[in-house]
């Protein structure tokens, strides 16, 4: 048993180290880096869980997404770093009150099983043995909570469109390439052959 | 005393040997591989390619590695040192963590994870790290410019590998390499594994993995005729080394994950006498070089995609596609109750 908890304090301790570092890094895409492996030190926690499912999907998508997506905007601003510093003591306060909020949801969460004993036995629901982490993942997304399922996936489409509704904007000077109507060229539409007369040029 | 040498230290030690011969063999291999790149390159020019250190110029590689390493390493001065030298180590030590879970013959594996196919993809989509990294970190146009192509390509192609997995998937029902494998293993030989009803797929997997590991006619990341050599520009010596071994160990990987997904791994083409007398070793090294081959003769036929063309075919061609077959052979599974149970 003690090589689960070697690596449990192993991932948490460099997940909250780098978490910290996220916001103590004086450069925005050490930053981003720093995030990076707080994801994949979370979902080292996630294999300990035996979640493997969700560990594999946090990499896939978070750290192999969004996460680039990140760097690509961060990497691309041109930041004054001093002038980034200065704002700092103004947002202090906004900081510390979503920090202590956040504590608070944090305490109560997991301080309920403490409260009211009956409350956290409710939502746990027994883990089958005989299928894989994954295959019951997809038995109860896929039966059971469908509606919301398919509703999340029509939010994300939704707000997908609206994004590119907002920025996509054509513009008519640029020059664009029409596939089909290349490969549609052939020697008889494209080519035309003229007798020139001498001293005269080719009218239109 | 005796239950920590039985329960821990064996079971290291175990593991540190697999891993260490996996390592030593799959870095050989690495070696030969590339040799073959450049012999087969060579040969459709009509050169004869490296041909002066060793018989047949076999130890070219051999010799190339000495000199990238006694070379000395430079730094340019505007450079983030730290992520700088950070790039090549995540593009190699990313690109080898991959071979812990490919099953080399029924059996041959370090690590017998259930979500394989999971593990691969993650691994291959932190590949663009490397990428990004050394091109920010260099401090430089002309990386800095590859680093945003690649952001962009990488995460494209990526979109249709997972479609094209997830077609796999659906005709194995599980997620682990081995079963993958043995689903594939049917009374028609070679015509039952999925390269044949799934053939669509497999051309989609073929080119996107031509695109996702940068290579030829996708190599707009390196494209030396506009960005010099791309992110590498500021690299030499021992990190330019790692970043070389990093792509092609990234290749040796997706002509693996193609064995796997869709020329059935180890098995024999026929499960008749001759053929399963040779080891399931050979048959996967066979097939992995017969997709590496196919990827060296691109290299050396196609000419170089323009971008918006590789953003064109990414998204407006490849996605569709694959969208249209996960459709189509979830349809098929479920109707011609087919599907796995």
């Amino acid at each position: 048993m003690i090589l689960p908890a070697l690596f449990f304090y192993l991932f948490a301790g460099v997940c909250v180290a780098s978490a910290f570092m996220v916001i103590a890094s004086r450069n925005p895409v050490h930053s981003v880096l720093f995030l990076i492996l707080t994801f994949v030190n979370a979902s080292g926690l996630f294999m300990l869980l035996g979640a493997e499912f969700l560990a594999m999907i946090l990499i896939v998508v978070y750290v192999g997404a969004v996460a680039v997506l990140f760097l690509f905007v961060v990497m691309m601003l041109d930041v004054d770093f001093v002038e980034l510093r200065q704002g700092f003591l103004n947002y202090l306060p906004v900081g510390a009150l979503v920090g202590i909020v956040v504590l608070i949801e944090l305490m109560l969460v997991l301080g309920g099983a403490v409260i009211s004993p009956g409350a956290a036995k409710s939502i746990v629901t027994p883990i089958p043995q005989d299928i894989s982490n994954t295959g019951a993942l997809g038995l109860v997304l896929y039966t059971r909570y469908i509606y919301f399922f398919q509703a999340a996936g029509l939010i994300l489409l939704v707000a997908m469109i609206g994004a590119i509704v907002l920025t996509l904007h054509h513009r008519p000077s640029a020059k664009r390439q029409s596939i089909p109507a290349q490969n549609a060229r052939n020697t008889a539409n494209s080519i035309e052959v003229r007798k020139v007369a001498s001293g005269e040029g080719l009218q239109p | 005393m005796d239950e920590l040498w039985t329960t821990y230290l064996w079971p290291l030690i175990v593991m540190v040997a697999q891993s260490v011969l996996m390592l030593v063999v799959l870095l050989i291999a690495i070696a030969y591989i590339l040799y073959a790149d450049r012999k087969i390159w060579a040969a459709v020019q009509l050169r004869r390619g490296p041909n002066v250190v060793g018989p047949w110029g076999l130890l070219q590689s051999f010799a190339d590695l000495l000199k990238f390493v006694l070379k000395e390493p430079t730094i340019p001065a505007g450079a983030n040192k730290g992520v700088f030298l950070l790039a090549p180590f995540v593009t190699c030590v990313l690109a080898l963590a991959a071979w812990a879970v490919i099953p080399v013959s029924a059996g041959w594996l370090i690590a017998d994870i259930n979500v394989g196919v999971l593990y691969i993809f993650a691994i291959s989509s932190l590949m663009v790290y490397g990428v990004i990294m050394a091109g920010w970190a260099s401090n430089s146009k002309y990386p800095f410019l590859a680093a945003l192509r690649s952001a962009a390509q990488m995460v494209s192609y990526e979109v249709s590998i997972g479609f094209v997995i997830i077609t796999v998937l659906l005709c194995v029902g599980s997620l682990n390499l081995t079963e993958v494998v043995e689903a594939q293993d049917g009374k028609y030989g070679m015509f039952g594994w999925y390269w044949l009803p799934l053939f669509p797929m497999f051309v989609i997997f073929f080119v996107s993995a031509l695109a996702e590991t940068n290579r030829p006619p996708f190599d707009l990341v390196e494209a030396e005729s506009e960005l010099v050599a791309g992110f590498m520009v500021e690299y030499g010596s021992t990190p330019y080394m790692m970043f070389m071994l990093g792509e092609y160990v990234a290749i040796a990987t997706m002509c693996a994950m193609g064995t796997i997904l869709f020329l059935g791994g180890w098995l024999p083409p026929f499960q008749v006498a001759p053929f399963t007398w040779v080891p399931g070793i050979v048959w996967f090294l066979l097939k992995l070089l017969f997709i590496f081959f196919m990827f060296a003769l691109v290299k050396a036929f196609v000419p170089r995609y323009r971008y918006d063309q590789l953003m064109r075919l990414g998204w407006k061609v490849f996605l569709p596609a694959s969208l249209a077959m996960v459709v189509i052979v979830a349809g098929v599974l479920q109707y011609a109750n087919l599907a796995p149970k």
